[in-house]
């Protein structure tokens, strides 16, 4: 049996200390959104959603480098974060189900994923919101005294909203154990970030609060794990804040609707043959963890699981009416 | 009169507002090369080319404060807001800056700029993408709010808002873009800002509804047949209180229907304000049907329950209009909520 179908958050984060699980993670964060798509395209799902095929290695990365008891504010484009961070691929597909057994119980929907227990936040949508609130989790942390990090994962877009600013310069100058990731999959929306930034190196804007800013290729998982490794540890040692830029590329369009006709002819081909899935089996096969059969058993099985779960789901029913009532406020 | 959706009398009208006046501006997030994230600014960048037609960053104090610092110096902007949940990082330049400075110029300085939001539920794009925030708006002196309820009002709004010398949010119910509608362009297209329309009409009960509302209003009606009028406020602020006062004069109650949740909604004012101008033409207590006091729920049933329905709003106004009492909202006759 594959993890996913381990309805245990803590042996499924555990679990992605091996390699070969690692990449059983990004396989079934990157079938879990083709199954959400179709799921969309059949009327299963109503709303929108934000896919984040092509971020895989990211996700994976910062779950590996992170604690149970670390923050993560993520984005609307989440999914792979939950999953990643050990949320249960029943309790992730539920909500977007609108499903009485998801994570907030079928209020939240696609874009508001959260479980305290893996250290997720309600996810975001407002770009450019969760970086002061990571902001203010460090706060927390090093007013405590306690050693753990707050990470914020946003947009290229994000980092043209005033909150990215704020954020990082508090962070700066108050020395806060969080890490801004930005993940630059180069478009926020239809625009590419040249149209709307004038830098593409978004982590030199680093230099204007006197932080590190560190690029990373995104696509790689060893790398992408290496570098925030060492952002993490600076945070952790009371160091400060650290801006990573993971360089990604975002393989659907931005969301449920869209096509993305606006991308230049070839650019998704040119970054498909970095296929962080692609990489990470390589680096496997290179490496003998595992052979070309068993990966090839393991994505099988992982599919398989994943359809049997999503059908299972798709059984569960809706949250009553009173639901929308609950966690208004405290309960008395 | 033509045959159009939403969505194209928005980009009607912003097409005939940019040609009569070469100082109409538009920016926002991809509004100009995407035609807009739902479409209302189709044609536009091809007609009128990128120094009126402009994509921002996503850096929504910037570009509305940009469009406050132009409108000041002459220009007519109108900036668009994709979901009005954003205009919450920019709510300093509309309504502290924006609504005063022709207060705070002794009347010298103009600020006719336009911001357009996209409100409401029922979509399924969740608590952050679904409220309706008109009262953000509302307690701001200085600034008009107006939402169009179908493609006329929402064609002849924005042209009037467009023409108006204070600044002015008209707020879409975004359900509503892809709705088809009859729709008169040019002069005789324009709504005048802080005109109510009676929709319907009848002298039994006075419905009063905005946006999204006024067709769950219009639907409960012609189901219970004659008696109920249904009047479309249009605008928030100014609201129109002749047209509502003369409508309660005939039909002696009043019933309010909102989108948003119950507490701090524009339905309190109207009915404050018509208690008070003509308590004694009342036969009943006048009331508000409007959403619980909860966020927008994603699951598409209890979305559905969220916004007063055509179910809700007819047995509201069938057992009001039979017993003369104000009904419990249907959380409480469920024992869902007290
Ligand atoms: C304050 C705010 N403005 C606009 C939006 C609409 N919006 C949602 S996603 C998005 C693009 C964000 O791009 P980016 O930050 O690069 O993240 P990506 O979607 O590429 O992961 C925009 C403009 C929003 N959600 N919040």
């Amino acid at each position: 049996m594959t993890l996913v179908r381990s309805n245990d958050p803590e042996r499924r984060r555990a679990a992605l200390a091996d390699p070969v699980a690692r990449y059983e993670r990004m396989y079934e964060i990157r079938r879990f959104e083709d199954r959400v798509n179709d799921l969309f395209a059949r009327g299963a799902i109503h709303g929108t959603t934000h896919l984040c095929a092509g971020q895989e290695a990211l996700d994976v990365s910062l779950a590996l480098e992170l604690r149970p008891t670390d923050t993560v504010s993520a984005t609307y484009r989440g999914h792979g974060i939950a999953l990643a961070l050990g949320m249960t691929v029943h309790s992730v597909l539920a909500e977007i189900m609108g499903k009485a057994d998801g994570c907030t119980g079928g209020v939240g929907g696609s874009m508001h994923l959260s479980d305290p227990d893996v250290g997720l936040l309600p996810t975001f949508a407002i770009v450019g919101a969760g970086l002061p609130v990571a902001a203010g989790a460090a706060l927390a942390y090093q007013t405590r005294g306690e050693d753990h990090v707050a990470v914020c994962v946003f947009g290229d877009g994000a980092a043209n909203i005033g909150a990215f600013h704020e954020a990082l310069n508090l962070a700066a100058v108050w020395k806060l154990p969080v890490v801004f990731v930005c993940d630059n999959n180069v478009y926020a929306e239809y625009s590419r970030i040249d149209l709307t930034t004038p830098l593409s190196d978004l982590h030199r804007r680093a230099g204007s609060y006197d932080i590190p800013g560190v690029p990373v290729d995104g696509m790689d998982v060893t790398a992408t794990r290496a570098v925030l490794a060492e952002a993490v540890a600076r945070a952790r040692a009371g160091e400060g804040p650290t801006l990573v830029e993971a360089k990604t590329y975002r393989f659907a369009g931005h969301s449920r609707a869209d096509q993305a006709t606006y991308r230049p002819a070839g650019e998704l081909e040119r970054w498909r043959e970095r296929d962080p899935l692609t990489l990470a089996r390589a680096e496997l096969l290179a490496a003998g963890a595992a052979s070309e059969d068993d990966l090839t058993a393991l994505e099988k099985a992982v599919g398989e699981d994943l359809d049997a779960v999503a059908d299972a789901v798709a059984a569960l029913p809706d949250p009553e009416p009173a639901a929308m009532f609950r966690n208004v406020w405290a309960a008395a | 009169m033509a045959r159009m959706r939403v969505r194209q009398a928005i980009a009607a009208a912003l097409a005939d507002a940019m040609r009569e006046d070469g100082s109409v501006l538009l920016f926002g997030e991809d509004v100009a090369a995407a035609e807009g994230p739902f479409k209302t600014s189709e044609g536009l960048l091809a007609e009128f080319g990128p120094l009126r037609v402009r994509d921002t960053p996503i850096s929504e104090m910037g570009f509305v404060g940009a469009a406050v610092g132009a409108a000041a110096v002459g220009m007519r902007p109108v900036v668009e807001i994709m979901f009005m949940e954003f205009l919450g990082v920019a709510l300093d330049q509309l309504v502290t800056e924006a609504a005063k400075f022709r207060y705070l110029s002794n009347g010298r300085v103009s600020v006719p700029l336009v911001v357009r939001a996209s409100i409401g539920s029922g979509l399924g794009f969740g608590t952050q993408h679904s409220q309706t925030l008109e009262n953000w708006l509302t307690a701001t002196p200085g600034l008009k709010v107006a939402v169009p309820s179908d493609a006329q009002t929402a064609y002849g709004l924005l042209r009037a808002a467009i023409r108006d010398p204070d600044p002015v949010a008209i707020l879409e119910p975004r359900a509503l873009y892809a709705e088809r509608g009859e729709c008169v362009t040019g002069e005789e297209g324009i709504v005048p800002l802080g005109t109510a329309r009676v929709v319907r009409e009848g002298d039994a009960v006075t419905v009063v509804a905005l946006g999204q509302t006024v067709r769950a209003a219009v639907s409960a009606a012609e189901r219970l047949g004659t008696g109920v009028e249904v009047i479309d406020l249009s605008t928030l602020v100014p609201w129109d209180r002749d047209t509502v006062l003369a409508s309660v004069a005939r039909t002696g109650r009043l019933v309010v229907v909102e989108e948003s949740p119950s507490s701090g909604g524009w339905g309190s004012e109207v009915v404050s304000a018509v208690t008070a101008a003509a308590f004694r033409a009342l036969q009943a207590p006048p009331f508000r049907i409007t959403a619980p006091d909860v966020p927008v729920p994603y699951n598409r049933g209890l979305e559905a329950r969220f916004s007063p329905s055509v179910d809700e709003v007819e047995y509201q106004l069938k057992t009001y209009l039979d017993t003369g009492e104000v009904p419990d909202p249907w959380w409480r006759r469920e024992g869902v909520a007290a």
